[in-house]
């Protein structure tokens, strides 16, 4: 698994990156209450901003952390939104972009270095 | 950066693992370990103790009561002098455009008057006062007690086990009470729609009475962030955003507050800052008005989002004043102001989201019933 500095986390599933956020990003959201997908066959780059996420504090982006096609989005944490504060790790995962170049995870964090951000 | 003030419930709010930010100079709890979305709920279904020491308590002395009285009168367009013994009311500061320099509550507690003022207003509030009031009345900031909320449900059966007599108070009534020894000035009242009180108590005494209740088991500490989804339900105006100095109390929706003496014909007509136009307004209307709106979509419309008569083209006809997501509603709600024509209960606004118009219906305030002993 790879993180981003800004709290995304990131699995390889073949020619696919699972996309979500991390525990310590849920916490820090609080209780969310809405959250906007993209539509599946997007192509992004990276940086691109591809979800928003509202709390009952404020509302954020989520950028993409790759180049590549949304190929999948978990409507469960759409119609249920405070799947992200339970299982952020887990069942609520974002979205899954499919991925030419994987040696774009290369520049990301490892577990051990993004527990070291997040102390 | 200035040195943040502390309430006497600060050591409290941190041995309770509050999430603790600067609000109004002071540093408070926006929540605790359960979270804003269950300190709401747990307020509707139960109780919740808010630490609302950071408001300013005043009071106002003078001969009599009717002399404090009358010279309130002068600043406030409420029938000040009317109130009987043992009552509270809300109030407005005025200034002379008509608009709102604070909102307060103020309590006839017989020979003197108790005036509880927001925060972030509180010196402007003493200021005003000790400017507008004639010699004989004195303004005295209350600085040596804390000021704690206790709203829900189950209040009264949890503040009756410290203060039996309570059980007997009416919304808006005030009383002193004693709890273990500490003489307490409570009045049932409070910010979130729910039957509840609002407790001064002397500094010295506010954790031990604060520990009292949270360990009863329907009470639980709740922080700002629940407060103000609390008041958004609710329908109520939080100064400095749904109502401010440019804002009449005919455009907020709040004349039921300015009781008909006060009034054109009435026997005290007028005689506050504003009285022409806030008298005018009351009898032709206003031009823009706060309305109760409801986001048909998931999408929370928060404080400045704009609003629109079209779902395309067109100028913004108004924009949301206070907005967020309310936990007991289980959708966005928000509260704005719009145009007279477009006031009316069932009109579908559309309100711009990050660059989109998503539609937006005109509710009655509030969104959740309110639940006061009447």
């Amino acid at each position: 698994m790879k993180f981003t500095e800004e709290h995304e986390w990131m699995r390889v599933e073949g020619d696919v990156v699972v996309v979500g956020i991390t525990e310590h990003a849920a916490e820090q959201l609080g209780d969310v209450v809405f959250v906007e997908l993209p539509e599946v066959e997007t192509v992004v780059s990276k940086d691109d901003e591809v979800c928003v996420i509202e709390s009952v504090k404020a509302a954020s982006d989520i950028l993409s952390p790759l180049d590549g096609e949304i190929v999948e989005v978990n409507d469960v944490i759409v119609t249920d939104p405070g799947k992200v504060n339970e299982d952020p790790m887990g069942d609520a995962w974002f979205f899954k972009i499919k991925v030419e170049d994987m040696s774009q995870l290369d520049e990301y964090l490892d577990e051990a270095a993004y527990k070291k951000l997040v102390g | 950066m200035t040195e943040l003030l502390e309430t006497p419930l600060h050591g409290l709010h941190v041995a309770l693992g509050a999430k603790m930010v600067p609000f109004a100079g002071y540093a408070m709890p926006v929540h605790y370990p359960l979270g804003v979305m269950k300190e709401h709920l747990h307020t509707r279904a139960a109780a919740g103790l808010f630490d609302v020491s950071h408001m300013g308590q005043v009071i106002l002395r003078g001969v009599d009561y009717d002399t404090i009285a009358r010279a309130l009168e002068a600043m406030v367009p409420m029938d000040v002098l009317g109130l009987e013994p043992g009552r509270q009311r809300y109030g407005l500061f005025t200034n002379e455009r008509g608009g709102i320099e604070d909102d307060l509550m103020f309590a006839n507690r017989g020979e003197h008057l108790f005036v509880v003022v927001n925060a972030a207003c509180k010196a402007d509030d003493i200021a005003r006062m000790r400017a507008a009031l004639p010699a004989e009345v004195t303004v005295e900031p209350v600085t040596d007690r804390a000021l704690v909320a206790l709203q829900g449900p189950k209040a009264e059966a949890a503040l009756s086990r410290l203060a039996p007599g309570v059980a007997e108070m009416r919304f808006m009534d005030v009383a002193t009470h004693d709890i273990a020894g500490a003489e307490c000035w409570i009045s049932r009242s409070g910010y979130t729609g729910e039957d509840g009180f609002e407790i001064s108590v002397p500094e010295a005494a506010a954790e031990a009475l604060a520990r009292a209740l949270i360990e009863m088991d329907e009470v639980e500490a709740i922080g700002l962030g629940a407060r103000d989804s609390l008041r958004l339900e609710a329908g109520l105006c939080l100064y400095g955003h749904d109502i401010d100095a440019g804002t009449t109390p005919i455009e907020a929706g709040l004349v039921w507050s300015i009781q008909k003496v006060r009034r054109a014909g009435g026997d005290r007509e007028g005689g506050f800052p504003g009285a022409a136009p806030i008298l005018r307004q009351i009898a032709e209307g206003a031009p823009r008005r706060r309305v109760g709106l409801r986001p048909e979509g998931r999408a929370p419309m928060r404080e400045g989002t704009a609003l629109f008569a079209a779902p395309e083209g067109g100028e913004a006809i108004g924009a949301v004043s206070s907005g967020g997501f309310g936990p007991s509603v289980g959708g966005p709600v928000a509260m704005g102001y719009v145009p007279e024509q477009s006031r009316a209960e069932g009109t579908t606004l559309w309100g711009e989201v990050r660059g989109k118009r998503m539609p937006v219906n005109v509710v009655r305030l509030p969104h959740v019933p309110a639940n006061f002993k009447r």
